[in-house]
């Protein structure tokens, strides 16, 4: 069977224009084959006599098959000149099964299923199944959804499942289970040794960029061995000290602030509560700072893509140093509401957590702005370097008396100086002056705070 | 009527045109081996043309050509054997195996090709004759075409341009009568496809293209004209193709009846005949050709078979004149 | 200074004059001046014989200019617009792009076509199309965009000299622009990008008429502190891949700007190279702007919203470095 053409696979032999016997030159036809394309003349290149006719009219076979022999020049017809029966046709070249084009939806076998959530704009097909609605308080929980268990019709998380879950159970890049990461940032974490579970991205939807790796801590050295946990601190603040000194362009402004009726206050507070409970004078400046902010909100935002995002939320960080030299400013989350006592208890057992390790990822990574307090150290006032990505920073030195003139008269009077470290790019001397005044003015009605 | 030629001229006509015949049936027999593939398209029946015109033309001449190209190819000077292994697609085939069948190429032969697209040629034929004006050369170029190209916007372009600018090009017009499978009246709506040149300021003539000698002699008078003046001229050569359009034609288009009249014509035959009782040759003169023939396409056949294949390593190469990558 | 249109008038002339070869054709080259008054004078200056009006058949003179190429002449073909260079696609992409492989080496089709392409004139649907992918989609042929003064000189002279067919294109609002333009020192190699300005932020992708707006765009983005990197391609086939990897590999963040519509533009080729090639430097999603997928339209402000503009560059800057 000749190819007659360049995708002809097969061909019928349609009529056998020879008999077995006859005699044929180059060049006569000897067979109609018939084609996609019609019926065409086949010719043989041989001269000499048919021998046998191997392929029967009607027959198709692929293109190569031998269809007849031709001899000589044999006198004589041979006896066995019948045409052999049909042979079973071969499958033309099958065409390849086109791929189903529908997505597979499964019945949710398992709990983290894979099942598709329809209607939800962000469809995640490996992790579990929640509402928008639901992912959002995961988020605002620091609950992983990986790791709920849903209760909902095909195992789909629900609000409820949530609450009685641990917070800070997860940072906050992952949406619906899965881990938002650039692939730079992924790689980043990998060289530098960093857990990126335990990384919060600033990108959108949270998702962890190159710089949100960059100012986390690494958790493996170099050489490769492990590091010191103070250590990867002094690194962790290395890193973020010189960010900050690099891209943030500082100003500065300060205040002296009297902090007679402050003190005066607690006093007579304090006399009225047991020894546990008492509060200090660090717990009134953290909750006038925080109430300050409230009104001065271009200090309590975060500088995040090129601009500042305010927040409507206000998460005092304070600045904790640690055993070894270490340095960490975990934030007290809502520091402008619940009451002082609640304030005093929560910053007591922060600093603690601090001080031995246990703060939650949330905490170190939340701080609108932060409030560094070297009173204790007895230094008049500290000029303190912003934490990215903040743009503010607050800092106190020592309540020393002073002269103060109070109506007229020069009395001593406890004054502290305050001074704020604002990045220029979102506020300015005139704004930060303001909050200082502000915060001033809080700390002159401490019953209020 | 005798033929007016010497007998040196008439072998000389008879054996490329037996040549490439027979150079022509053995490609088919090898496309039916599947030893060519893709398209093959044969010139059985219109060997008149080729050899009639290429004989008139100066070896100086520049060549365009269309995809049923062999025949122009070997009276040209492109060896058998390289034709033959162009169509296996070998490395030693004369466009490295990279062309095929329609894309035969030689430059030292001014040979351009072996075109696949209607038409396409024409602009290149303009173009060769634009430098070559320029160059104040006085080659002509000579551009072969089928029927089907005269209806492609580009022949109209291309004969004006030539026109106006005054362009030493031969357009020669290869009417076999049909556009592939679309006969002549069906596709031109002035099957005299002559008429059209001199409505853009080209003289076009005619010529029977069974007849080698007749072929001949119109494309020496043309080619000298457009010589000498730098003008282009056209000429349609009337011929027909004794086999399918390409190897794969089941020739619904035509009755068999057609093929059978139009045999009678065979410009190979007739010539023989003609030749034969005017004396100028003898049976042994034609059995020597033949016999040349048989060993020069048996020859060819062996040249391709014994080709290398390019090294996949190179497929880059040619594509620009250094390679990028 | 000097512009554009004079830069590459300045390198025409010096082609004809130091060339024999060398000659320009195209429609209303001669008489007209040239549609955009880049050839006013040449006729006069250089005859007939060298700088020929031709008649409206760009099939055929532009494949009369690969067959003078053929024949040994080096032929500057000017194809009024790339709107009306697709009457010529035949003799382009199964001639002048595959001579030099379907002889096997033996022909070379040193021709070079110039062409205005681009929109923003308020021209319309059949006059305002970027279709550089289409050419720059083709092997055997090389591609040009010339974004400057300096290069819109220098890469003609680059078009004529080289052996393969090379294609160049003028956006039409660019004409006009003003530049240095120095003859006498010794070019940089067009096939290489150029970057304009140096940044580490982000890096903007850019060729022809869009590399000023990045510029400007670059220039918005440092008010907010993003130091944006711009990069002009000037070379579309080859593509300097090089350069586009050296510095979205620096800056780790790519906005790709392309007046072309965006499905199968070159900014998704690039795309497409970067996320082969830089896939583990990317800090973001990389971004494409691009025309509006719509035939361009005629009334100014549709015209202006379909045409990327500094404002959508920015804002696909600003979500670029936000993380996507």
């Amino acid at each position: 069977m000749p190819s007659l053409g360049a995708d002809m696979t097969a061909g019928t032999l349609a009529k056998w224009r020879v008999a077995v016997g006859d005699r044929i030159s180059h060049g006569d036809i000897i067979a109609e084959v018939e084609t996609d394309k019609g019926l065409i003349e086949v010719e043989v290149f041989e001269t000499g006599v048919v021998e046998k006719l191997l392929v029967g009219e009607g027959e198709k076979v692929p293109v190569g098959t031998v269809l007849a022999e031709i001899g000589a020049g044999a006198a004589t017809v041979p006896e066995s000149a019948s045409v052999p029966e049909s042979a079973s046709v071969p499958e033309s070249a099958s065409v390849p099964a086109t791929g189903s084009a529908s997505v597979p939806v499964s019945a949710s076998e398992s709990a983290a299923g894979s099942i598709i959530s329809a209607g939800s704009s962000e469809v995640d097909l490996d992790g579990p199944m929640a509402s928008p609605a639901v992912r959002r308080r995961a988020h605002e929980l620091d609950v992983s959804l990986r790791g709920v268990q849903g209760s909902g019709e095909h195992g789909r998380i629900t609000l409820d499942d949530l609450e009685g879950f641990p917070r800070g159970s997860a940072a906050a890049a992952i949406v619906g289970g899965r881990l938002r990461i650039s692939p730079y940032a992924r790689r980043l974490a990998l060289e530098r040794g960093i857990d990126i579970a335990q990384v919060r991205g600033t990108g959108l939807s949270g998702a962890i960029q190159a710089r949100d790796v960059l100012s986390a801590k690494p958790s493996v050295q170099e050489s490769g061995k492990p590091v010191s946990a103070s250590e990867r601190m002094q690194r962790a603040i290395a890193a973020a000290m010189t960010r900050a000194n690099d891209e943030i362009p500082h100003y500065y402004v300060e205040q002296s602030i009297d902090m007679g009726n402050a003190l005066t206050w607690l006093r007579e507070a304090n006399a009225s509560l047991n020894v546990t409970e008492r509060l200090v004078s660090g717990v009134l400046v953290l909750r006038a700072v925080a109430r300050a902010l409230r009104k001065h909100k271009k200090l309590n935002a975060t500088w995040q893509g090129g601009k500042p995002v305010p927040s409507e939320e206000v998460h005092v960080g304070l600045a904790v140093s640690l055993r070894g030299g270490g340095l960490v400013a975990p934030a007290l989350r809502n520091t402008d509401e619940g009451s002082l006592t609640d304030l005093m208890a929560r910053m007591t057992d922060l600093v603690s957590r601090a001080r031995s390790g246990a703060l939650r990822s949330s905490e170190l990574t939340s701080a609108t702005i932060t409030l560094t307090s070297l009173g204790e150290r007895g230094v008049e006032s500290v000029t303190p370097i912003i934490f990215p990505p903040q743009v503010a920073i607050v800092g106190c030195g020592a309540t020393f008396e002073r002269p103060w003139v109070v109506d007229g008269q020069v009395v001593p009077r406890p004054v502290m100086r305050v001074t704020l470290g604002g990045d220029h790019r979102v506020s300015n001397g005139h704004q930060g002056a303001r909050f200082l005044s502000a915060l001033d003015r809080l700390l002159q009605e401490p019953e209020k705070l | 009527m005798t033929l007016d030629i010497s007998r040196d001229h008439v072998l000389e006509l008879l054996r490329d045109m037996i040549r490439i015949r027979r150079l022509e049936e053995k490609s088919a027999e090898l496309y039916a081996k599947q030893k060519i593939r893709g398209f093959l398209h044969l010139y059985i029946g219109e060997e008149a043309v080729g050899v009639g015109a290429l004989h008139a033309l100066r070896g100086d001449d520049n060549i365009v050509a269309t995809y049923r190209e062999h025949g122009h190819a070997l009276v040209r000077g492109i060896p058998a054997g390289e034709i033959m292994a162009e169509m296996y697609g070998k490395a030693n085939g004369c466009s490295g195996g990279r062309g095929g069948s329609m894309h035969l190429f030689s430059a030292e032969r001014r040979f351009y090709g072996g075109h696949a697209i209607v038409g396409g040629g024409l602009p290149i034929a303009v173009g060769l004759a634009l430098a070559d004006k320029m160059k104040g050369e006085s080659r002509v170029t000579a551009c072969f075409f089928g029927d089907g190209a005269t209806d492609e916007g580009e022949f109209h372009e291309s004969l004006n341009l030539a026109a106006l600018w005054k362009l030493p090009v031969l357009f020669l017009c290869e009417n076999n009568k049909y556009a592939m499978g679309t006969a002549l009246d069906r596709h031109v709506s002035d099957s005299d496809i002559a008429n059209n040149p001199p409505a853009y300021g080209v003289p076009a003539d005619s010529v029977n293209g069974m007849d080698v000698v007749a072929v001949h002699r119109s494309v020496h008078n043309e080619a000298e004209l457009v010589r000498e003046t730098s003008e282009p001229r056209f000429l349609e050569l009337r011929t027909y193709r004794f086999r399918a359009h390409s190897m794969y034609d089941a020739e619904l288009y035509r009755t068999k009846e057609e093929v059978e009249k139009h045999k009678k014509h065979d410009p190979i035959e007739n010539f023989q005949e003609r030749a034969l009782s005017d004396g100028l040759i003898t049976q042994a003169d034609i059995d020597a050709i033949e016999a040349d023939a048989a060993k020069e396409v048996a020859d060819a056949v062996e040249f391709a078979e014994q080709g290398e294949w390019e090294s996949v390593e190179t497929i880059t190469r040619h594509t620009y004149a250094r390679d990028l990558s | 200074m000097t512009t554009y249109r004079d830069a590459i008038r300045t390198a025409l002339q010096t082609l004809l004059r130091d060339d024999p070869r060398v000659f320009f054709m195209g429609e209303d080259v001669g008489r007209y001046g040239g549609p955009y008054a880049v050839s006013k004078g040449l006729l006069e200056e250089f005859g007939e014989d060298r700088v020929r009006d031709t008649p409206l058949c760009e099939s055929t003179f532009v494949g009369a200019g690969i067959g003078a190429a053929l024949g040994g002449m080096r032929p500057i073909v000017e194809v009024m617009t790339v709107n009306f260079s697709l009457l010529a696609l035949d003799q382009v992409v199964n001639n002048a792009a595959v001579m030099r492989h379907m002889s096997g080496g033996q022909f070379e089709v040193p021709i070079a076509v110039r062409m205005a392409t681009g929109g923003g004139k308020q021209i319309a649907a059949q006059h305002s199309h970027s279709l550089e992918n289409w050419y720059a989609h083709v092997p055997g042929i090389k591609v040009l965009a010339p974004a400057t003064v300096q290069d819109a000189h220098d890469m003609l002279l680059a078009a004529v000299e080289d052996p393969d067919p090379v294609f160049v294109f003028e956006h039409q609002m660019l004409y006009g622009i003003e530049g240095p333009l120095d003859i006498e020192s010794v070019p940089p190699s067009p096939w290489r990008a150029a970057i304009r300005r140096v940044g580490n932020d982000l890096s903007l992708i850019a060729y022809g008429g869009s590399v000023h707006k990045a510029l400007t765009a670059a220039d918005e983005l440092e008010k907010e502190g993003v130091r944006a990197e711009v990069i002009d391609l000037r070379s579309l086939r080859p593509l300097d891949r090089d350069t586009i990897l050296e510095s979205v590999s620096r800056t780790h963040r790519a906005v790709v700007i392309d007046e072309a519509w965006k499905t199968g533009s070159l900014a998704s080729e690039i795309s497409a190279i970067l996320a082969e090639e830089a896939f583990y430097e990317l800090d973001a999603p990389i971004a494409r702007v691009c025309t509006l997928e719509v035939p361009m339209p005629y009334a100014k402000h549709l015209e202006e919203a379909a045409i990327p503009q500094v404002d959508r560059i920015v804002e696909a800057a600003r979500r670029s470095v936000r993380g996507g």
